[in-house]
């Protein structure tokens, strides 16, 4: 038995360490350290509510919409407003312009290098690998960053920049578009749909998104098109290395639910077990201590209720991530989660079959992107230019709200408590926080932790590369996590 | 493939994070033609290593920061995006390197008297930025400020082996052209200490306001202001707007090909410069005395711009009146062909 330590671990977003315990070329126990505390939720104490929309994007760079949205909806909820029709459907583009981005950038610029490593030396698909998928020098990072940069126009003309504007309010949206900012964003929609169909795809998105199950994928793959793109060399890759048995969790899964409109959302809120799925009580969540560097911690509370004081020297503790858990128990959260909670036949399929899993997480996030490009163009059609975008509201003396939202990593919450007109409280649960977790008062590891027990240790490998597909296959955003 | 023939030495390139959100970075890659990985070849750099771009990881890493503080490996610019972090009580245990528990300011402090230069990327590692509100629990600073002072984690006579103070690209986030265009200049060996101003800020952006180039010029010259967020006026008057004292072209080469804050409906918030985090009002609001806003422009005398304020808006045509209130252009300028020639 050993212990090793790796880190710092890179092409994650934010720091991140973990400590192994490797047996027999396997390791046994996995323990993961977020080492930055920023305390983002102690800044907010005091300030203005309003502020919260300034502040809590700057979290996180990569999760900048994702956190305002929610700070933007717990608003919302104390204010007890909504936007107008054009207004939602905004926020829908806003976010979802994000989502879709991060996916992209987790694909060819945070996972795929990884099959360029010189370990796969030999590999029949090894050298495939290093010319397309190579950090810094492979070819596809660079197509994908053009088309990118050009995708993320949406948010110059909707959103004034990304990261980090102010344009989602509690109201709606700030900038009201004409027909012609309209036909401008679904022109730069109508592009970015090219470079998907033609790299990452090699077939139209809705063919992509027709795949039912895990056999019909296969059948698809073998297609001409498709063999060619990024997607599929990522199939071949994964069933060369066997992903879909690497990185199990428990396979409980969660989604707060993501792009409400008119009270529904266009992938469920709800959880998943087992092959069921069930309805998601947000008051059975709770932020458990036990490991994490804070003071008060006795006994798991609402984060409602949520108390941040950091303390270094706290005993038994190794990370500063808190440890939520959902009725006491571990979840995991992220695209494979919102799209099996949403039934997504596909996933469905493959969650049945092979658990929660690295191909999965991977595939999940790539449907995903499939999905989500048609409803971008369908939202931007349903603006009525001339129409209102924003309403406005006035912040109460004394209130309490929560913003629960999908960000590209899963779950997010906000929950805040205003007193005096000035927040009293604010707590925030990130995605990452949910599957980095570390272990709650009975020991039980977080979601990632899990993952990581029962991954190979070739000979001779300091950074086992088993690990890092487990790592990397969470997205994990570190700077959200502990905030 | 770089700017300037007979520059056929690369730089070499280190990016560190620290007490910060990464957004910097994620900014960074929205630049375009050319994409950041080719602008940096064009630059003639070449990447040590970049916590989302390179491929090293753990003690792959290590290695190439050891080889770099034995010597072994120059070090010609140091890229740090996020603020550095001191607490708890100076410990700088808020932020201990992964795999090493090293503090992370010591190794931030380390490079950075070995580097040729070093880059504040973003207000957080320039003054301390965000993460610095509040009661700054986690003692955080900039490379060569605490907030406005010269200071931090270097000291403000901190002077690199170029000769260089810290160059502070601030803004939260940079825009990435501010990060390329310095970088480019940095390659072809043409950057001079003058061409920074008393912040260590590039002037080639931080010489002009984000006020300059804004589309709301009109409504502000009559100030007819905006009543809410959505509105076309001025947003400076009711809405917090801080463009007109804000060092930063932002309304001049705008963001992500089309934008920028005050044409995405919402207040310059004052990003560039130090302690805009520490507003004694809310962002969304701007503070008056006597119905008269506090912070008023750069340069201009208060006496004069409230004289020409009460006369401007005496004088405010009704297009730009009912326009400032509303969410879409209501009443459009008169067209010149009623006039007639003789």
């Amino acid at each position: 038995m050993s212990r090793r330590i790796v880190g710092p671990f890179n092409r994650v977003e934010g720091d991140l360490e973990i400590s192994l315990e490797i047996k027999d070329g396997t390791v046994e126990a996995a323990w993961v350290n977020s080492p930055l505390y920023r305390g983002f939720e102690q800044m907010l104490t005091g300030r203005d509510p309003r502020d919260a929309i300034a502040v809590t994007p700057r979290i996180c760079g990569i999760c900048s919409v994702a956190q305002s949205l929610a700070s933007a909806m717990a608003l919302a909820d104390a204010q007890e407003i909504a936007p107008p029709p054009n207004g939602a459907l905004m926020r829908n583009i806003i976010l979802a312009t994000e989502n879709v981005a991060d996916h992209l950038t987790h694909f060819y610029m945070f996972f795929m290098p990884d099959f360029a490593r010189p370990i796969y030396e030999g590999e029949p698909w090894h050298d495939e690998a290093i010319a397309r998928y190579k950090a810094v020098e492979g070819m596809a990072v660079r197509e994908m960053l053009a088309a990118r940069a050009a995708f993320m126009h949406i948010m110059g003309m909707l959103a004034g920049h990304w990261p980090h504007t102010l344009g989602l309010q509690p109201g709606g949206t700030t900038h009201a578009i004409d027909g012609a900012g309209q036909a401008r964003v679904l022109a730069t929609l109508a592009a970015f749909r090219r470079f998907l169909e033609s790299r990452l795809f090699g077939d139209r998105l809705e063919s992509v998104t027709s795949n039912g199950s895990g056999a019909d994928l296969e059948r698809w793959a073998k297609l001409p098109g498709p063999q060619a793109s990024d997607f599929v060399a990522f199939l071949r890759i994964s069933k060369a290395l066997d992903l879909g048995q690497l990185g199990r969790t428990s396979g409980r899964f969660m989604s707060y639910g993501a792009y409400e409109m008119e009270g529904a959302h266009f992938f469920r809120r709800g959880i998943y077990e087992a092959g069921t799925t069930g309805t998601l009580d947000p008051a059975l969540i709770t932020e458990d201590l036990s490991s994490a560097w804070f003071a008060h911690r006795n006994g798991a509370r609402h984060p409602s209720r949520g108390v941040t004081i950091p303390d270094a020297n706290a005993t038994n503790a190794y990370t500063w991530c808190k440890a939520p858990r959902l009725d006491g128990k571990v979840v995991e959260v992220g695209a494979i989660a919102r799209q099996v909670v949403d039934g997504n036949p596909l996933i469905v399929d493959l969650v049945r079959s092979g658990g929660s899993n690295v191909a999965t997480r991977v595939i999940a996030r790539l449907i995903e992107i499939a999905l989500l490009v048609p409803a971008l163009e369908e939202w931007t059609r349903r603006i009525t230019p001339h129409e209102p975008f924003f309403k406005q509201g006035g912040i109460p003396d004394n209130a309490e709200g929560a913003g629960l939202i999908e960000a590209a990593r899963g779950s997010l919450g906000h929950w805040l408590t205003i007193k005096n007109g000035r927040i009293l409280n604010y707590q925030i649960i990130a995605p990452t926080t949910w599957n980095f977790s570390p272990r709650d008062h009975r020991g039980t590891p977080g979601a990632c932790e899990q993952a990581l027990a029962g991954a190979p240790v070739r000979q001779g490998e300091t950074e086992p590369v088993a690990v890092q597909h487990i790592v990397r296959s969470f997205d994990p955003c570190m700077v959200c996590t502990v905030h | 493939m770089v700017l300037d023939a007979g520059h056929t030495s690369m730089k070499t390139l280190l990016w560190l994070q620290s007490g910060g959100c990464g957004g910097c970075t994620l900014s960074l890659i929205c630049a375009e033609q050319p994409d950041f990985i080719t602008a940096l070849e064009i630059a003639g750099i070449r990447l040590l290593w970049h916590p989302s771009l390179s491929e090293a990881t753990g003690s792959e890493l290590r290695s190439v920061i050891d080889d770099v503080r034995a010597g072994i490996m120059p070090l010609d610019i140091l890229c740090l995006e996020g603020s550095v972090i001191h607490g708890p009580d100076g410990t700088g245990r808020f932020h201990l390197q992964a795999g090493t528990s090293t503090p992370m300011k010591e190794l931030i402090a380390d490079l950075a008297r070995r580097a040729g230069t070093v880059i504040a990327i973003g207000s957080c590692a320039a003054f301390g930025g965000i993460t610095a509100s509040g009661a700054n629990q986690v003692e955080a600073s900039g490379l060569a400020f605490d907030g406005a002072e010269p200071g931090g984690l270097l000291g403000g006579e901190f002077r690199s082996r170029s000769g260089f103070p810290v160059i502070n690209i601030s803004g939260c986030p940079i825009h990435p052209d501010w990060v390329v265009e310095t970088l480019f200049q940095l390659g072809r060996e043409n950057l001079k200490p003058s061409d920074l101003d008393n912040f260590g800020r590039p002037r080639f952006y931080a010489d002009h306001l984000v006020h300059h180039g804004c589309p709301r010029n009109e409504y502000y010259e009559y100030k007819a202001s905006a009543e809410q967020l959505s509105n076309l006026g001025c947003l400076m008057e009711h809405l917090g707007c801080m463009a007109t004292q804000v060092h930063a072209d932002c309304n001049i080469r705008l963001w992500n090909g089309h934008g920028s804050c005050t044409r995405g409906g919402y207040p310059c918030i004052s990003c560039t410069e130090p302690q805009f985090e520490r507003t004694a009002h809310s962002f969304f609001e701007t503070p008056k005395l006597a119905g008269i806003p506090i912070g008023l422009p750069t340069d201009m005398p208060k006496a004069w711009f409230v004289a020409l304020a009460a006369l401007s808006k005496a004088a405010t045509p009704h297009r730009v009146k009912s326009n400032a209130v509303s969410d879409y252009i209501v009443t459009p300028p008169v067209g010149q062909k009623g006039k007639k020639g003789k």
